[in-house]
Parts: C-alpha cells; structure tokens; sequence
C-alpha cells in the first residue's frame, strides 16, 4: 500500500476531529473523501500532510512509518497536497511558487526543473500568468495554483482539498479532464470534494466521514446507495 | 489531445534577471570607484555621517533578512553590535591584534556564539522569541560589565597607540594631506563602504540563490514552505548566524571608529535594534531596497532634526506609526507598486519558446 492509515485519532480538547481512522490508498489509486461540513476531512489532510501530530494512532508512506516525520520530509518521499483556502506566496510570481515546491520537493536546481515547471503551468491552464505576481490571482486561479504547485514537488499521492467549487460546467469537466492525465501519470489521488458529481468521474473508491469517522468505504457507486449516506448528503448534492 | 500537442512544442527555460548585465555591473562600479574617491574632496563632517548612514544601513540590511525574510523578528542584535565591539576591544587592547584583523575575528567568534544562542531561543515562537532575543542581550551586557580589563560597567577607550595603528592611515596622511584624526575617519569610511557592499552583495546573492527563494516563500507563507519541502529550521538558523557574523563585524567597525566603549552603549536596544527596525518599517520590509531608502530618510531625520531630543523621538515613534498604518509595505512600496521599479533583481522569470522542431 502507497498509504496506510490506521486508528488515527485527534482531538482538539474535548471534540474529537478523527476517530480512529483506517484507510488505505493503494499506488496509482483515485480515492474520493466526502462528508458534511466539519466532519474532519481537512484534518486527516492536516494529520497526513499538515505537521499536525495526532492523538492516537499513525501512518504509513511507501512502506515507512511517518508519523513524527517532520513536514518538509513528508514532501520529499512524495505526499503533495492543495489548501482548502489557497496559500499562494504573494510577492512571488506563479512561476517561483512552483519552482519552491520543485526545487525543495525534489532537491534539484533550479534550471533542471524549470521545463516540467513550465509543462504544468501549461497543463493547469497558467501559463499565461506565469510572470505575474500570485497575489494578484483570482480565487480560481489560486485554486489551480495550488494545484500546480503540489504537482511540481512530483508527487507519488496528491491530496486534493475542495477543488471543484465554484466552477462552471465546462471549468469542472476541464478539472475532471485534467485529474485524470495526473492519474494517468501513476500518482494516486485523494480527493475530498463536495461536488460530488465531479468527484465520481475520476474516483475508484469512496469513503464516507461523519463526525470524525468513517462510516463508509467502498465502490463509489454503491456507497452513494446507502440509507446513511444519503441521508448525510440530503441537500448537498442534487 | 492538443493540450499535450501544445506542449511538445513550446520549451521552457529559467532567467534569473538583470535586465542588462554589463550595464549593471559598470554602474555599480562607477557608483563603488566614487564613493571609493569621496574623501578626497569631501569635509570630514560628510565622512563622519556617510560611516553613520553606512553601518546603519548595514544592520538594516541584516535585521531584514533575519525580520522580513526568514521571519526571526528579533529585538535583541544589540547582542552582536555589542559583542563585536567588546571583540574589537579585546582583541587589539589585550591580545595586541590589528584593528582590521579584530574585525574579522568579531566576526567569526559572533557566528560561533550565535549558534548555542540559537539553540536557545529558537525554541521559543513569536512574541517570545522577539523578548527571548532581548533578554540575552541583556545577559551579554551584565556579563561585559563584569570584564574588569575591559572597565566594566563604565567601560573603556581605545589607546591612541591602537587607533592608530589601522592599516592606511599613514598613507591617508601624507597623500591627502590630512591631520590624524581625519586620516582614521576616511580609513574608517572606507572600511565601513567594504562592509556595506559586502553585506548587500551577500545579502544580494544569498536572495538569487535558491536558499533565496526559500526565504521568499518562508516571508510569504512559513507553514506553505515547510510543506513543499523547505527544511524551515536550517534555513532560519543559517540566516541567524550569518546575520549575526555581519553585525558583529559591523559592531566593531562601529567601536573601532567610537573608540570608546560601554556596556550601556554597545548593548543598546535603542541605538542598535529599536532606529535599526524603524529603518527597515518604514522603508520597506521584506525587500533590498526598503532599508536603503529607510536608512536615507533615518539619516536625514537625525541629521536635521536630533537636537529637538525627546520630541525628535516621539516624531520617529508618529511616522513610524503612520507609515505601518498608511504604507505597510514602507516608502519603497509606493514606489515600486506604482512604477514595478527595483534596484535589486532577484525575480526568476520563466521564458517561453517554441520548439524549432515541433
Ligand atoms: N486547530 C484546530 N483547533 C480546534 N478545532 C479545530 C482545529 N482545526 C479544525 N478544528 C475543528 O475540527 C472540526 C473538523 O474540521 P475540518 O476542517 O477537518 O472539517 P472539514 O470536514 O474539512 O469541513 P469542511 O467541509 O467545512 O471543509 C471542525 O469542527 C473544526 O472547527
Ligand atoms: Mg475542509
């Protein structure tokens, strides 16, 4: 397994955010998180790829525990992963956001990492922005940013945080196209999502959270059948 | 797909810019050969404030990188101001070494001590670590009055015998024809130019390097660096000792030229940390050239209007107040907003070509 999660646990005082969480992403897999607002779909995130330290339990990366594994060290063996609210380096261009991550994610030059820099930029439709500062990007395009910045660290496991929102019709099936070439190119994709529609066209597997716990896992299609499930995601997705 | 068709043919490479090298590099030496050449001409009044506007600009250039880049907002580089004066102190009145020589030294024995600093108050975050840095300040200041061959609490002067013995001066004297006192001045000018080019020259290329883009990211967005890969700790104590090496030389240059020294002085939070961060804000934190301007304006505030005392610091207090307020990003900001102007490119442009083959 690429990732491998078990009994992770955390709670900040007396609320308990992760409840003894097992999950497993297997290499080249596309696993969708959904659930409703605040069931700590961003802290597993957090506990994976954030520095947060967990309560109780840990983690697996290719085979190697790294659960107190400092942050910069997660990055480098290969976990990349997108905000929920975008943190673009302001005063940097888009380019030097991405040159951080591939310079630093992958300790390379500069220059050697300039071309694939490029390639993504062009691939997440930023090319043109390439020079301009980031701090003057739209919400959306900090999102694809984002994105393009955990791509050039080369990661083995993407974890995706709320992408899809607020996009149109044609911009989410761009999204969906562009999720799977990343696919396509064996990196593994965690995904939490509340547009659930997106989601399912890329996914292989779906976990359901709800307060902290999963309470499902499974083939997408049939895990959106179930009475828990749906009765959680009344109202959220047409 | 035409995406992937699209991609094959354009090619993609890095430019870290200077718009015209050459030029650039004519020009900064043109401006070093001149102010190299200023003593000759200039009164020693100019000289005396020039060594003023140049150590202060000096530890403003550092206290940036520590505060505005790597995020170590520090109140306590009197530490290594003073540390490197008693250094100088140390080196020529006991062990007889030369001035320009104890420089060096102060230095390099600052890195050293900075490091075990480090340890300490690098465990401490924000707010802490700004009081941490003070209160070992305060600590090197009660242990230099305790140094009985250097006056204690009172302090001491250097002997005539090693303020004149820099390397230059005589030469100063008879080629310029000037007293001793003005021959230590411009020996002393020039010494504190080498300083400052050095310090901008390594601060410049410290920000080219990728350790530079590094301390973008980490000015930027701390936590965001840490994930894409940046190993936060390193860097932060890297830019802490070196930046302690630089003002511990600039601290003995000072006293080098002060020839005197105290505990009181060369720990002073106001002369050494307090004007230093009034430099920086209200020129422009987190750029190269913030400070420059920041030190400009402090120089000309203090030449002008330092004689009104106690109402001349609560009118630094008001602007440095007014300009966090109104300009946060300091007087360079508005210029540069406006204008996309800088003195120093640190910038990496991505440039774009079509591939000639397709
Ligand atoms: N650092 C923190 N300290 C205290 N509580 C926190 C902290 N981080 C998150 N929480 C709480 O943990 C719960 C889960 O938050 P989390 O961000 O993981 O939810 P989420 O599933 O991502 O929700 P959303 O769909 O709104 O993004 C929330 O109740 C939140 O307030
Ligand atoms: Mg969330």
């Amino acid at each position: 397994m690429l990732l491998e999660v078990a009994g992770l646990k955390k709670s900040f005082g007396s609320i308990v955010v992760a409840d003894d969480l097992d999950l497993v992403v297997a290499p080249g897999e596309a696993v969708g998180i959904i659930g409703p607002n605040g069931a700590g779909k961003t802290t597993l995130f957090n506990l994976i790829a954030g520095g947060l330290a967990p309560t109780a339990g840990y983690f697996r990366f290719d085979g190697r525990d790294f659960t107190g594994v400092p942050l910069q060290g997660r990055c480098r063996a290969g976990i990349g992963r997108t905000h929920q609210i975008p943190q673009p380096f302001e005063k940097l261009t888009v380019f030097e956001n991405l040159l951080v991550g591939a310079v630093y994610g992958r300790r390379k030059t500069e220059a050697a990492v300039a071309q694939s820099c490029g390639e993504i930029l062009e691939r997440l439709g930023l090319l043109k922005r390439a020079n301009t500062l980031a701090g003057s990007l739209t919400l959306l395009e900090r999102k694809r940013l984002e994105m393009a910045r955990a791509l050039a660290t080369a990661p083995k496991l993407l974890l995706l945080d709320e992408i899809a929102g607020g996009l149109t019709e044609g911009e989410c099936s761009e999204l969906v196209a562009t999720i799977r070439e990343i696919r396509q190119t064996g990196v593994a994709i965690l995904w939490i999502e509340h547009v659930v529609h997106a989601l399912l066209a890329v996914i292989d597997r779906l976990v359901v959270l709800n307060f902290g716990r999963k309470i499902a896992d499974g083939v997408p299609k049939q895990v959106m059948q179930l009475p828990e499930v749906h009765q959680i995601y009344m109202g959220i997705e047409a | 797909m035409d995406d992937a068709a699209a991609r094959s043919t354009q090619s993609f490479r890095i430019e870290t810019a200077v718009g015209s090298p050459r030029a650039t590099a004519v020009a900064v030496l043109i401006i070093l050969l001149a102010l190299m050449l200023l003593p000759t001409f200039a009164g020693r009044n100019l000289i005396q404030d020039l060594i003023f506007l140049f150590y202060m600009l000096a530890l403003a250039q550092c206290w940036n990188l520590l505060a505005g880049y790597a995020g170590l907002i520090s109140v306590g580089q009197q530490a290594f101001v003073g540390l490197g004066g008693y250094l100088l102190f140390a080196l020529t009145l006991i062990a007889g070494l030369n001035p320009l020589l104890a420089i060096l030294l102060a230095g390099l024995v600052s890195a050293l001590i900075a490091l075990p600093t480090a340890l300490i108050v690098f465990r401490l975050r924000g707010a802490y670590f700004a009081i941490g840095t003070w209160v070992v300040a305060e600590v090197y200041r009660l242990v230099f009055a305790q140094v009985k061959p250097l006056g204690g609490g009172t302090g001491t002067s250097l002997t005539p015998s090693v303020t004149s013995s820099v390397p230059g001066i005589e030469w100063v004297k008879t080629l310029l024809d000037v007293r001793a006192p003005a021959a230590r001045d411009i020996v002393s000018y020039w010494v504190a130019l080498a300083l400052l080019a050095g310090t901008l020259a390594a601060v410049y290329f410290i920000l080219r390097s990728r350790r530079g883009l590094a301390l973008g990211a980490i000015r930027d967005h701390e936590a965001a660096a840490a994930g894409l890969g940046v190993d936060i700790y390193r860097i932060k104590l890297a830019v802490y000792v070196a930046t302690a090496a630089m003002t511990g030389m600039i601290g003995a240059l000072i006293y080098l030229q002060k020839a005197r020294i105290s505990p009181d002085a060369a720990f002073s939070v106001l002369d050494w940390t307090a004007y230093v961060i009034f430099i920086v804000v209200i020129g422009g934190i987190g750029t190269m050239e913030g400070p420059v301007i920041g030190a400009i304006v402090f120089y000309l505030l203090q030449r002008y209007l330092a004689d009104f005392g106690a109402s001349y610091l609560i009118l630094l207090g008001t602007l440095g107040i007014v300009i966090m307020l109104f300009a946060p990003r300091g007087l360079w900001g508005l210029v540069a907003d406006r204008y996309d102007l800088t003195l120093f490119p640190t910038r990496r442009r991505l440039i774009i070509r079509d591939r000639e083959d397709g």
